[in-house]
């Protein structure tokens, strides 16, 4: 337990000493169909005017780990450049039957043991991240224990988070609730669809850096 | 019928984190749901989801986790301040830990205190008037 202590001590100490230097490593995470990969098109959109990932309304869309190098964003006389990093949707259940309204049987099981393989290497990359957003689906419930638990890594990691409430365009929408969730951290919400907030957003990031 | 399966904490704390996830997945794979005295640290429920995904196959399609874990937002400093080094030196033994498999429970629902178990439609049993016709031929 003391080794895990002083472990903790000495990343935070040398992730405090290069964040000034190095391209900091913004990880996208939350569970599947929160909208993470088009905050990230949105992102890249903004300010390197090209997408990043594909879009789909199917789960699992994103299952590989996708990174987008020297993003520089600006706001208020402020300048942040990092690499964005794009993580599968993190899920305790992958059932292939579920993708079978959508594709055959073949590529729903591809699809299902590629899902299972992205959910791995998320939480494998949990330890490289300098900088987290958790972009939670602000129509869903937030108490679900997968977002309890990637809050619960990255506080135990000492790594700063940004929670997103996406899909406020959408009625049912409810930031109040994520907010009261998680009270221990600043929730911002944002249309990565439609890009509505995202001036609010930027400006949180770089509050962060 | 449903199993519940009570673990105290004690049955676990002094496995090392690899055989705590293990034992507990072992309970669901039999299509038991694990009530689990207290949480496991952070790093042990990524564990838990790594390495559920890691067994996941075509019988096995994952867990439905749930943690109610009250806590006493009016507690003093000292309270805190002990309640965390309690948990540092044996664990978190407050609240409790619900695992099921996903096959069976659909969804858990949670509250900060209340906690509500979805579970999956069960397949109907077969009709009568199927082995009525068996009965004529």
């Amino acid at each position: 337990m003391a080794f895990e202590i002083f472990k903790k001590f000495i990343d935070k100490f040398f992730r405090s000493l290069f964040r000034g230097k190095k391209k900091i490593r913004l990880g996208l995470y939350g569970p599947p169909n929160g909208g993470k990969t088009t905050l990230a098109n949105r992102i890249c959109q903004d300010w390197l005017g090209e997408d990043m990932g594909k879009v789909s309304n199917v789960a699992h869309e994103t299952r590989e780990i996708q990174i987008k190098e020297e993003i520089t964003i600006k706001s208020k006389g402020k300048e942040l450049s990092f690499n964005l990093v794009d993580t599968p949707g993190i899920a305790t259940r992958v059932d292939y039957e579920d993708f079978l309204k959508y594709m055959g049987e073949k590529d729903a099981k591809s699809r299902a043991k590629e899902a299972t393989k992205g959910i791995i290497d998320a939480i494998k990359w949990l330890d490289d991240m300098d900088t987290v957003i958790i972009c939670l689906d602000a129509t869903k419930d937030p108490y679900s224990q997968v977002n309890i638990t990637i809050v619960g890594n990255l506080q135990a990691r000492n790594i700063p988070v940004l929670l997103v409430a996406n899909k406020i365009d959408l009625k049912r929408a409810d930031i109040k609730k994520i907010e009261s969730a998680f009270p221990q951290y600043k929730v911002v919400g944002i249309s990565a669809k439609y890009g509505t907030n995202m001036d609010e957003f930027y400006e949180e990031l770089l509050k962060m850096a | 019928m449903l199993t519940l399966q009570f673990i105290s904490y004690n049955q676990i704390a002094n496995l090392e984190p690899d055989d705590r996830i293990k034992k507990l997945l072992s309970f669901v794979k039999q299509d038991k749901i694990v009530l689990l005295e207290g949480r496991l640290r952070d790093e042990e429920e990524a564990d838990l989801i790594r390495k559920t995904m890691e067994d996941i196959d075509e019988k096995f399609t994952g867990i439905e986790l749930g943690v109610v874990h009250p806590q006493d937002k009016d507690s003093s400093l000292y309270k805190q301040i002990h309640a965390m080094l309690v948990r540092l030196l044996l664990g978190n033994r407050n609240g409790f830990t619900i695992i099921g498999p996903a096959n069976i429970i659909q969804e858990i629902k949670k509250d900060p205190d209340k906690i509500q178990l979805l579970m999956k439609d069960q397949q109907p049993p077969p009709t009568k008037k199927t082995s009525k016709k068996k009965s004529k031929k």
